[in-house]
C-alpha cells in the first residue's frame, strides 16, 4: 500500500534470457500468484511469498519472503526459471540478473492494470489464450456491474483501508488514483478525495469531517476480526456524527484480502462494494 | 538586575500571554473554512453541526495535545539537560521514549486490544512501556547510595536507548505489512487525537509530573553546576535527582504515548528559552514548559495547513522551523 505518485507508463518488461514456457515460477506477489492460478498454472508456481495466503493451495509451497525481505538464498535453492518481483525490489533483481535468472517485474496501479498485467503474465509463462481468457472475463465482469450502477446516483463514499484500532487516528484512505478508487467508481460511489490524484491520502479528523461522505466503506484485512470486533470499531465513527453518512447509519465494513489485492478476485470486490453502496439494487 | 520576585512575574506573564495567544489562534486556523457564528449557535444540534464538530472534535483536542505535548517533553527536557549536565540531552536520552516507542509496536503488531477509559490500546502500552523503562533507569539509579553517576546514568541511557531499538526493529520483522506499516507512521507521531478522552487520560499524569519537578528549580540550579558543590549547599542530592528523574519520565511517558515521539521540543526550546531569560531553573522551568506549549501548537500549525493534500507529520516541520531558528540565536548572541 505504498504510495505511487504520478501514473507511469507500466515497466513491466523483464530481461531477455526467458524460457518460452517457465515450469518453476516463484511469486513474490500474492495479486500474480492468484493470477497464475486462475489462468490454470498453479501447478507451475514453486514457491510464494510469505504474505501469499490464497489460494488455498499455496499453503503447500515453501516461502522465500516478502517484499521487504525478500531471501535470494532461499529464492536461488528452489532453482526457480522465472520469479515475479514488485519493480521497487532492486537489489533483488540486480542479484537475479547476476545469477542469470529471469524475472518479470510488477507494479500495481489502476484497475485496468490489473487486465494488462494478466495478458502480460499469460504471455509471459506461455499462456497467452488462458490470460486473455481470464482478463476479458473479468472486464465483462466489470463492465456488467458498471452498467448496473451507471444511472443510480453516486453517493460521496469514504472508502478507508487503514486506520488505528479503537479510534479515528491515522486514517488512510483511496485517493483519486489507483485500482481501490477505480473499484469505488465501477461500484457506483463517488470518491470523496476523488479530486486527490495518489493512491493514499492521510485523512486528519478535519478531512474526514469536511469530506461530507454519505457512505463509508472500510476494509479491513490481514486480522481475523469476529463480527462482535467489528461492530465495535464501526461505531468509533459515532464521535464524528456530523458527517451525513455516520448520522444515516451508512459505516460498513468489508473483510477479506481480496479488497487490497489487485488480482482477479476485484470483480469480487467490487461486486461486493457495489452492494454496500447500492444495497437496494445490486442484490 | 531586577528581583527574582519581578522576573518571574514578568517572564511567567510574558510566556503566558504568548501561549494564551497561540490557544486562541490554534483553534482557528485550518484546512477548511469554518464560521464562528455556526460553531456556538445553539438553535443547531451538535450532531448536524459541522462546523462546531470542526471546532471541537478535530482541532480542539490537538490544539490542548499539543499544548500538553509540548509542556511536558520542553519541561523534561529542561530537567533531563540539568539532571544530566549535559546540553545535548533530551526527553530520550535515558530510554524513556523508545520505552514508549517498544509499548506502541507490541501493541500494535500483537493486536493487544484492551481499551480503559476511553483510552486505546496503543496509547497504554506505550504509557506502560515508558514507565518500564523508568523502572530500568530508577533501578540502577538506586542501586547506588550516593549521588547518580552523570557518566554511568548517561552510558545506561544510551545502552537501553539502542536495546530498546533492537527490540523494536524486531517487532517490526515480524509484524505484517499493515501493522508495519503502522509502526512506522506512530514513530513519526501525530497531534490529531480525535477527542478529549486521551488528553484527559494524559493530564493527571502530567499535572502529578510538573508538582514533582516544581519543588526542583533551586536544587538543579545547584545541580548542574555539581553534586559535590549542591550537596555542600545542603541540597539532598539523591532526593532531588530522583524526584527529577521520576517527574521528567513520567512527563516523556505521558507525551511520548499521547502523541508519539515528537522530536526537537525537548532538545531546543530549554536552549532558546534560556537565551531569553536566563539560566536561573525558577524561570526557565515554567518558561520552557509556556513556551514548548506554544511552539507546538505553532508548528501543528504549520503542520495541518501547509500541504493541500493532507498534513504533515508534526515532528518533520518542529525540527524544520526549531533547528534553523536556534542556529540563528546561537550566531546571533
Amino acid at each position: 500500500m505504498g504510495r505511487v505518485g504520478a501514473a507511469r507508463t507500466p515497466q513491466r518488461a523483464a530481461n531477455t534470457q526467458a524460457a518460452p514456457r517457465p515450469e518453476r515460477i516463484v511469486s513474490l506477489i500474492p495479486a500474480v500468484t492468484e493470477m497464475i492460478y486462475a489462468m490454470g498454472d498453479g501447478s507451475r508456481v514453486a514457491a510464494v511469498s510469505s504474505y501469499d495466503h490464497f489460494p488455498a493451495d499455496v499453503d503447500r509451497l515453501p516461502r522465500v519472503g516478502g517484499l521487504l525481505d525478500p531471501s535470494v538464498e532461499r529464492i536461488l535453492a528452489i532453482k526457480p526459471d522465472l520469479v515475479i518481483v514488485y519493480a521497487t525490489q532492486k537489489e533483488l533483481i540486480e542479484r537475479l540478473d547476476r545469477a542469470g535468472i529471469p524475472y518479470f517485474s510488477y507494479q500495481h496501479r489502476a484497475l485496468a492494470d490489473i487486465m494488462t498485467t494478466i495478458r502480460a503474465v499469460g504471455a509471459r509463462i506461455g499462456s497467452a489464450a488462458r490470460g486473455e481468457a481470464v482478463a476479458a472475463e473479468m472486464d465483462r465482469a466489470l463492465a456488467a456491474i458498471r452498467a448496473r450502477t451507471a444511472d443510480l446516483p453516486h453517493p460521496a463514499t469514504l472508502l478507508v483501508f487503514e486506520r488505528d484500532p479503537g479510534s479515528l487516528r491515522n486514517v488512510y484512505a483511496s485517493g483519486g488514483y489507483g485500482f481501490l478508487h477505480d473499484m469505488l467508481e465501477i461500484a457506483g460511489g463517488r470518491n470523496v478525495f476523488g479530486s486527490m490524484k495518489q493512491q493514499a491520502v492521510q485523512a486528519s479528523t478535519e478531512m474526514l469531517l469536511t469530506s461530507k461522505a454519505e457512505v463509508i466503506v472500510e476494509l479491513r484485512y490481514g486480522d481475523s476480526l469476529k463480527n462482535t470486533d467489528i461492530a465495535r470499531e464501526l461505531r468509533a465513527w459515532d464521535a464524528l456524527s456530523s458527517i451525513p453518512a455516520v448520522r444515516a447509519h451508512r459505516v460498513a465494513a468489508l473483510t477479506g484480502d481480496e479488497f487490497v489485492i489487485p488480482g482477479p478476485r476485484v470483480v469480487e470486490a467490487t461486486l461486493k462494494l457495489a452492494r454496500v453502496i447500492h444495497p437496494d439494487v445490486a442484490r | 538586575m531586577a528581583p527574582i520576585r519581578t522576573r518571574l512575574l514578568l517572564t511567567l506573564a510574558g510566556f503566558s500571554l504568548l501561549l494564551a495567544a497561540a490557544l486562541v489562534a490554534g483553534p482557528l486556523i485550518g484546512s477548511t473554512h469554518i464560521s464562528l457564528s455556526r460553531v456556538f449557535d445553539r438553535s443547531i444540534a451538535f450532531a448536524d453541526n459541522t462546523d462546531a464538530q470542526i471546532f471541537f472534535v478535530a482541532r480542539l483536542p490537538r490544539v490542548l495535545a499539543a499544548a500538553l505535548v509540548g509542556a511536558s517533553l520542553a519541561a523534561a527536557g529542561v530537567v533531563f539537560q540539568a539532571l544530566l549536565r549535559n546540553p545535548l540531552a533530551t526527553p530520550d536520552t535515558l530510554g524513556v521514549s523508545s520505552g514508549a516507542a517498544l509499548g506502541a509496536m507490541l501493541a500494535i503488531t500483537f493486536h493487544v486490544d484492551v481499551a480503559f477509559a476511553g483510552v486505546a490500546s496503543i496509547p497504554l502500552a506505550s504509557f506502560a512501556g515508558s514507565i518500564g523503562a523508568l523502572g530500568i533507569v530508577y533501578a540502577l539509579a538506586s542501586a547506588r547510595r550516593r549521588g547518580l553517576s552523570t557518566i554511568v546514568l548517561l552510558l545506561a541511557g544510551v545502552t537501553m536507548t539502542a536495546f530498546f531499538q533492537a527490540l523494536i526493529l524486531f517487532t517490526q520483522y515480524l509484524a505484517d505489512f499493515a501493522d508495519t506499516f503502522r509502526t512506522v507512521r506512530w514513530l513519526m507521531g501525530t497531534l490529531d487525537v480525535g477527542s478529549f478522552a486521551p488528553i484527559l487520560a494524559a493530564l493527571p499524569i502530567v499535572l502529578i509530573a510538573f508538582a514533582m519537578l516544581a519543588t526542583l528549580p533551586r536544587s538543579l540550579d545547584l545541580i548542574s553546576l555539581g553534586a559535590d558543590a549542591a550537596a555542600a549547599r545542603g541540597v539532598n542530592v539523591l532526593a532531588a535527582e530522583r524526584l527529577a528523574l521520576a517527574g521528567a519520565s513520567l512527563a516523556t511517558g505521558a507525551a511520548v504515548s499521547l502523541a508519539g515521539p515528537v522530536g526537537f521540543i525537548g532538545l531546543v526550546v530549554p536552549h532558546l528559552v534560556r537565551l531569553v531569560v536566563g539560566s536561573d531553573h525558577r524561570l526557565v522551568l515554567p518558561a520552557s514548559a509556556l513556551f514548548g506549549a506554544a511552539f507546538l501548537i505553532g508548528c501543528d500549525a504549520v503542520a495541518r495547513t501547509i500541504w493541500s493534500s493532507g498534513e504533515l507529520p508534526v515532528g518533520i516541520v518542529t525540527a524544520l522551523i526549531g533547528g534553523p531558528f536556534f542556529l540563528w540565536l546561537l550566531v546571533r548572541k
